[in-house]
């Protein structure tokens, strides 16, 4: 086990380094230089000795290889450097929009999970009944409704309903406040974002519950349980369900990865200042810096959740933990 | 206020009509009252004289029961301290709080409130093209050396929000830093002080202006929303200081700021205009989507946007929030200019800049445009409200502006005939801002079809767009011209080759223009400095047919009612500082 959790450690190296060395290298390729960009934003002079101060203040004048290695090194201790749009530390710019996202994005998986497993699981012992066409018509519904159009409609729902109850129209604060100075208005905050995200998520993980719930059900054990008088719930609980699990697990990590930074549009829907609008802005002002650590952010969170999925999968799988 | 004669009266309402207001309104009912007394009683003339008494005494019985129903009116809108107003700015963040800098509405929005400037547009009149009042200065100077030296009295005991006195080498620092900025440092706006010679402070209290020449531009330019006043020690030791962090001497102290998220500021109680500000404090929250912003409104997670909203979210405001809403409009110092790129061809032909220029139909389309875009009034280069500005008669003799649209269309068509451009094809380069750079490029490309062009549009981001005009990579680009201050004469400056303004992406050399501009801003007699903009428009615009207004843009700002003391200006630069706002809550 410890040897199988070394080699997938290890793995994550190589995996940064590669990611690392093409994002530094597609950044170089996009049209365009920053410093024009950011000195013209809004129609703005500027000569070339700004733009060259400019290059200077970026470290741009320096040689590619240079960048390049000085943004490896600065990643290895943590120092992904300074925006070049703000002028502020990078990492002061992530860390503030960290806690939003990260809570939309658990939300999301909590409310992902209480949905999809149960409905998925009854779904598949209810197969072909009215319960299983009510789940399947639930969890195409959202695969496909984009998550940004649930949002905007859910705003104006909560609006004119409330407007027509109490008379004063409301909709969540558009300002976040961390929970622990003010865990109500943080929660009327990140709830309705977190359901209308976490409903496409579960409709994603509750077909993948039915279908794997569906294939385990079928196999010779499930038969020898139910043969030799098991208990049903002990069936579902014990030898159906944590075995299909592993695909679902698989999905949830996924997509609990996707979540901190792709959730582009709804941040916008919602006027989240996340993780996802972030990158947009970076990307847009050709924030070569910013977008660098951004995107190595995200592919260590995909390097991390992969990893604890594959632990996951070692621990209800004994056939990997002692492979 | 008094009564004034009739014409007077029916003058200033007709004049203050531009700035609408609906819903409660800073004492616009009372004057609201003498207008409708005014009009009545100018229409009783030439009636008889009995007839005219009775008018008179039913008028007089009227005018004393409006003063007394006035007066819980002027009570209730006696101004109240306290409260934090929240709005929003429709932006990720700005690049800097750098005014001096920058050249965008996010950065002003986000830190005016924290300084002072020297002089500036009358906040109780920003609608004004021509009324400018101290701010940090005691009286508005009269100028001397035949008009080439502005001396300025700086005000005693004003104090940097860190307790430190400002003085006079403060303010001369800070201009001598916006007119001829070191090596290194940006400053937007250094060519409108072209006229500036050298700034000094003979002593703590005073700041000298000396003028290479007299010129009418001056004094407008002076009250550049974006000329925030800095310390001097602070710039000394790093010029670049005030780009990430804010010390001023306005109504408001910094209190915080979340990047892309927020800013804050609260009440200074130091402040030198006593009894400013009304409010507390301050919250502007970052809302680039339009709908976040229309719902905050409607739900009072914030009461305002001062950038403007397009019709249809003022008509869903009305719609939902009543007499909970107030909205102000007012004609918008920016309008979309067509640049047209004289090194493509067949571009360089002017018989062909002309037939894009007389395909257009301006009179009728603006009508149509204003219902789903921010756009409204048709004009000529200088801004509509501008005494400077030109009639619709004047309008109607330049090409594009043609009251007979059909026979506009012939004779663009004719050109294009003579020049062997028949049936052109080209590509409008467009900015990807809907508001209203997409509406007015997909109307202008229907018009253009009506004499058999075939146009095609390709729009982008804010840089690749500003990148493809620089670069000169393009046939024919929709932008826009979009000041602060009414300032006519540098106002056009965009329209003159890119020799002498940097900005102009038209690829032209045209030293007959450039003569024509040298003459009319120097020119200090408004007749004849107005007569030359009459020539300079109807050379740009029609002779040569370099460039061409599209309609002007149009103000909106839907707000919570209960938001008063603000007034729209015609830039949402203007009027910024929200000393004078308060919360009739």
């Amino acid at each position: 086990m410890y040897q199988y959790i070394a080699k997938r450690v290890l793995l994550v190296i190589p995996t940064l380094f590669g990611a690392a060395a093409l994002v530094f290298i597609l950044m170089r390729l996009i049209p365009g230089d920053i410093c024009v960009v950011r000195l013209g934003a809004g129609g703005g002079r500027f000569d070339e000795h700004a733009i060259n101060l400019c290059h200077a203040e970026n470290g741009m004048d320096r040689p590619l290889i240079v960048q390049f290695l000085s943004f490896v090194w600065g990643f290895c201790h943590f120092d992904f450097g300074i925006s070049m749009w703000s002028g502020k530390p990078v990492s002061l710019e992530i860390l503030t929009r960290v806690p939003i996202s990260l809570e939309i994005a658990l939300l999301a998986t909590v409310i992902a999970i209480l949905i999809a497993i149960p409905l998925g699981t009854i779904s598949a012992l209810k197969q072909n009944t009215w319960i299983d066409v009510l789940v399947r018509t639930v969890a195409i519904g959202g695969i496909a409704t984009p998550s940004f159009w649930l949002g905007i409609i859910s705003i104006l729902l909560v609006l004119d309903v409330t407007n027509a109850i109490t008379g004063t129209p409301w909709m969540p604060p558009i300002e976040y406040v961390p929970i622990w100075q003010d865990p109500v208005r943080n929660l009327e905050m990140a709830f309705l974002p977190a359901v209308t995200v976490g409903y496409r998520y579960a409709a994603v993980s509750m077909r993948m519950t039915r279908s794997a719930m569906l294939e385990v059900l079928r196999e010779d054990y499930i038969r020898t349980a139910r043969a030799k008088g098991l208990v049903e719930k002990l069936i579902i609980n014990r030898h159906a369900l944590k075995n299909a699990l592993l695909p679902v697990v698989t999905v949830i990590g996924i997509e609990f990865a996707f979540l901190i930074g792709g959730l582009v549009v709804t941040e916008q829907v919602f006027n989240l200042n996340g993780i996802g609008r972030l990158f947009v802005q970076a990307v847009q002002n050709q924030d070569y810096t910013l977008t660098q650590a951004l995107v190595m952010l995200t592919v260590a969170i995909f390097v991390l959740t992969n990893l604890v999925v594959d632990l996951f999968y070692a621990w209800l799988d004994p056939r990997i933990r002692f492979a | 206020m008094k009564f004034d004669d009739a014409d007077t009266v029916i003058a200033r309402g007709v004049a203050t009509s531009n700035l609408e207001v609906s819903g409660t309104n800073d004492a616009a009912p009372l004057e609201r009252d003498y207008l409708v007394a005014a009009l009545l009683a100018k229409n009783t003339e030439g009636t008889n004289r009995p007839m005219r008494l009775a008018v008179t005494a039913i008028l007089l019985g009227a005018a004393l029961l409006g003063a007394v129903l006035a007066t819980p009116v002027l009570a209730a809108d006696e101004p109240k301290h306290g409260g934090t107003l929240t709005y929003l700015i429709p932006a990720d963040a700005p690049p800097s709080f750098d005014g001096h800098r920058e050249t965008t509405f996010a950065t002003v929005h986000s830190a005016a409130p924290f300084y002072s400037v020297l002089i500036r547009v009358n906040p109780d009149n920003p609608s004004s093209t021509t009324d400018f009042v101290c701010d940090l200065c005691t009286e508005m100077p009269k100028p001397t050396d035949d008009g080439k030296t502005w001396t300025f009295k700086i005000r005693d005991g004003v104090k940097w929000h860190d307790g430190v006195p400002l003085t006079a080498a403060d303010v001369a620092a800070t201009w001598q830093d916006i007119v001829h900025p070191p090596a290194g440092v940006t400053s937007a706006r250094e060519s409108y002080y072209i006229m500036v010679d050298s700034i000094e402070a003979p002593d703590a209290s005073t700041v000298v202006f000396h003028l290479k020449f007299a010129t009418g531009a001056f004094l407008p330019a002076l009250a550049d929303p974006f000329a925030w006043i800095y310390k001097k020690a602070t710039l000394d030791k790093d010029p670049h200081w005030y780009e990430k962090n804010i010390l001023g001497s306005g109504p408001f102290k910094f209190d915080g700021y979340e990047v892309g998220q927020s800013i804050k500021g609260v009440r200074n109680p130091d402040y030198y205009h006593k009894g400013l500000p009304y409010l507390d404090g301050f919250v502007a929250i970052y809302a680039p989507k339009e709908n976040v912003r229309v719902d905050a409104i409607r739900s009072d997670r914030a009461q305002m946007e001062f950038r403007g909203l397009p019709p249809a979210a003022e008509d869903q405001l009305r719609k939902t929030l009543g007499d909970k809403l107030a909205v102000q409009t007012s004609d918008w110092n920016c309008g979309n200019m067509i640049t047209i790129n004289h090194a493509k061809k067949p571009f360089d032909d002017a018989r062909v800049r002309r037939a894009l220029v007389l395909a257009i139909d301006q009179w009728h389309g603006a009508p149509g445009l204003s219902k789903v875009a921010n756009v409204r009034t048709v004009g000529g280069l200088v801004f509509p409200g501008s005494p400077l500005a030109a009639t619709k008669d004047e309008l109607e003799q330049i090409a594009g502006y043609w009251p007979d649209i059909e026979k506009s269309r012939a004779e663009a068509k004719r050109l294009l005939k003579e020049a062997g451009a028949e049936g052109l094809s080209f590509e409008l380069l467009n900015r990807n801002v809907f508001q209203p750079y997409g509406y007015v490029g997909t109307w202008i490309i229907d018009e253009w079809s009506k004499i058999g062009l075939h146009v095609t549009q390709k729009v982008e981001p804010t840089g690749p767009w500003y990148d493809e005009m620089r670069s000169g990579n393009f046939s024919v680009v929709l932008e826009a011209n979009c000041q602060g201050v009414v300032n006519p004469l540098l106002d056009v400056g965009k329209v003159l080759p890119h020799s002498v303004y940097t900005e102009n992406y038209g690829n032209y050399q045209d030293q007959p223009e450039i003569d024509l501009y040298q003459r009319m801003i120097h020119e200090t007699d408004f007749t004849k400095q107005r007569a030359l903009m009459r020539d300079f428009e109807k050379y740009v615009l029609d002779t040569q047919a370099h460039a061409f207004v599209m309609t002007w843009w149009y103000r909106i700002v839907p707000y919570r009612a209960y938001v008063k003391g603000w007034k729209i200006s015609p830039s949402h630069f203007l009027n910024q500082d929200l000393a004078t706002i308060w919360l009739d809550k």
